[in-house]
């Protein structure tokens, strides 16, 4: 069988593969190649070897940038892991009403990021100005905790979803026989119920740190990076530095950005799988 | 023995009444989680001078009424509806085109063991961590150079950077599905097109319906994509129209923004709780080959 599929591989593999060039070989390569030069128009390109990546760090706006992000990624991928398990906790206790809480719940998750930074845009302000606090484009401080609750709204429902399915894998047998040995309802949860989730935290872990890391539109949408950049994440760092900087040397400077950048996903999300994973076990 | 029952029966109890507190609270904290879709639903209702940040709050009775208006001025005066339509075209083409090819590809590097097929896959799940940021300048050269900026044919590009976690998630189940069915069918005399269409479709059903959903998500509400790739003075998606109306600050107005707004979310909303049990399923499905 397999000789016959074989013969058929302009049918099967051939349109993915010649989009996938198109739409992501192709640009990764020649993007890592700009990295390493200097332009303005793709007609004069450069080669100027490492000098780009230097200029990475030099430029202030970018350092903070990485500290803002990396604060508001384990601000936010710690909050809307831990209310996301603890209302899966509650949802599968088959209380009256599940269903609709959990189809309320997972709703925000539909609206894109642009239309969910108008909307909470329009609500933080209101209740500010209400409470007499600086608007959300006025203060770094109330423009994180914006990012934080937004993020949190859209998010929490999709990876209570990954925990509920978890919590439903495992199985009564075992926790009836933990509450028998006399565990009380806090070590059946450490002990019993959570090394059974450790897969969905895994996965809920992963999805939180590189949805919040690599967060873009509703940081163009919420904050736009106001006031003065100081709200400003990577991803709108590099578009920023792409697209709304005049002069010859910044594109070269925000592709070897944007190099760095997927460097640091990578780096987090190796990082994160393997210290997870390592904290699974077979039930 | 009687006595073991009434303890049954308390502990039974107290659950009972815990889950009725849970309830009730939970109840309370849905309204709150429902209320900026409300929100938005009551501005688009008023008038311009009663959407101001400090008269947010107030409901849409009174002076601040406004009927439909903002909803006529959107469509009307705003375009939006033409926004609508590439988007809604944008998302179907994109997606129908993603499910064809890439379980198409996905069944031939799970059937052909080839230093190639694991190339493809291997170069797949490696797309689904690189950031957007990385390829979005040299894609959007690529696209026009190869005039691929259309609304029409955009779906090529969403094709090439959707392809990774499509053929991942097809891989996934296809390599666990049976042989012998593929191969009496082979012995029959189908050819391997037959065989897919006929056979190996039917049974990717669920696998496609997810891959389907989390795709539909993204390239609906996909903002950076299109506004590189289109022309935002000739076509607009509905998340670039939203950014670029707010983009001309001031002389915006919030009323039809917030009606544009509300039937953006409308049609998703309920489309979501027609097929809710497929989308949860289809969540749950990525995430745990994820």
């Amino acid at each position: 069988m397999e000789k016959s599929i074989r013969k058929y591989w302009p049918v099967f593999v051939l349109p993915t593969m010649a989009a996938f060039t198109i739409g992501f070989i192709w640009p990764f390569i020649w993007g890592l190649y700009l990295s390493l030069c200097k332009f303005q128009t793709l007609k004069k390109v450069t080669f100027i070897g490492l000098s780009n990546y230097t200029k990475v760090f030099e430029d202030a706006t970018f350092v903070h940038a990485f500290g803002f992000t990396a604060l508001f990624t384990i601000v936010s991928t710690l909050t809307i892991n831990i209310l996301a398990f603890f209302l899966a906790m509650l949802l599968t206790r088959k209380a009256r009403g599940t269903n609709v809480f959990r189809t309320i719940f997972f709703m925000p998750n539909l609206i894109g990021g642009i239309v969910l930074g108008y909307i909470w845009q329009s609500l933080l302000n209101g209740l500010l100005s209400k409470w007499g606090m600086p608007l959300l484009a006025l203060s770094a401080k109330e423009g994180f905790w914006g990012l934080v609750i937004l993020m949190g709204w859209q998010q929490i429902g999709y990876m209570m979803i990954i925990y509920i399915a978890g919590l439903q894998n495992v199985s009564p047998d075992l926790i009836e026989a933990a509450e028998i040995d006399g565990a009380t309802s806090w070590q059946v949860l450490k002990s019993v119920k959570i090394p059974i989730v450790m897969p969905s935290i895994t996965i809920c872990t992963f999805l939180t740190l590189t949805n919040s890391f690599k967060l873009f539109d509703q940081n163009l949408s919420l904050t736009n990076g106001e006031p003065a950049k100081n709200t400003q994440m990577l991803a709108l760092n590099i578009y920023e530095t792409y697209y709304a900087r005049s002069g010859a040397s910044w594109k070269g400077i925000g592709q070897a950005k944007a190099v760095v950048f997927f460097l640091i996903v990578v780096v987090i999300s190796l990082v994160q799988l393997r210290f997870t994973r390592s904290k699974e076990v077979q039930a | 023995m009687a006595q073991q029952m009434t303890r049954e029966e308390s502990v039974r109890r107290k659950q009972q009444s815990i889950n009725s507190v849970i309830t009730v609270i939970l109840s309370i904290v849905c309204v709150i989680w429902m209320y900026p879709i409300l929100l938005i639903v009551f501005n688009s209702l008023k008038v311009e001078s009663a959407i101001s940040t400090n008269r947010i709050f107030e409901l849409p009775i009174g002076n601040a009424f406004n009927g439909f208006q903002n909803f006529i001025y959107g469509v009307t005066k705003m375009d939006f509806m033409s926004s609508f339509w590439y988007s809604l075209f944008i998302t179907v083409s994109s997606v129908a085109l993603i499910i064809l090819c890439c379980s198409m590809c996905a069944w031939y590097i799970s059937r052909v063991t080839s230093k190639f097929s694991s190339a493809v896959y291997y170069l797949c799940v490696f797309s689904m961590v690189v950031p957007f940021q990385m390829v979005m300048f040299t894609l959007s050269k690529t696209a026009d150079t190869l005039k691929l900026n259309t609304p029409y044919n955009i779906c090529v590009i969403y094709l090439g950077f959707g392809a990774g976690l499509a053929v991942f998630m097809f891989t996934g189940f296809m390599k666990s599905m049976p042989l012998e069915i593929e191969e009496a069918a082979m012995i029959d005399g189908c050819s391997p097109l037959q065989i897919f269409f006929r056979i190996v479709m039917p049974i990717t059903k669920p696998t496609t319906i997810s891959t389907a959903i989390l795709e539909t998500m993204w390239v609906w509400n996909d903002y950076l994509l299109p506004t590189l790739v289109l022309d935002i003075k000739k076509y607009r998606t509905i998340p670039m129209d939203i950014q670029y109306f707010r983009g001309s600050y001031g002389s915006v107005q919030m009323g039809p923004m917030m009606a544009c707004i509300v039937i953006t979310i409308i049609p998703v909303i309920v489309l979501y709780l027609v097929c809710q049990k497929h989308i949860i399923e289809g969540v749950v499905a990525g995430a745990v080959k994820g």
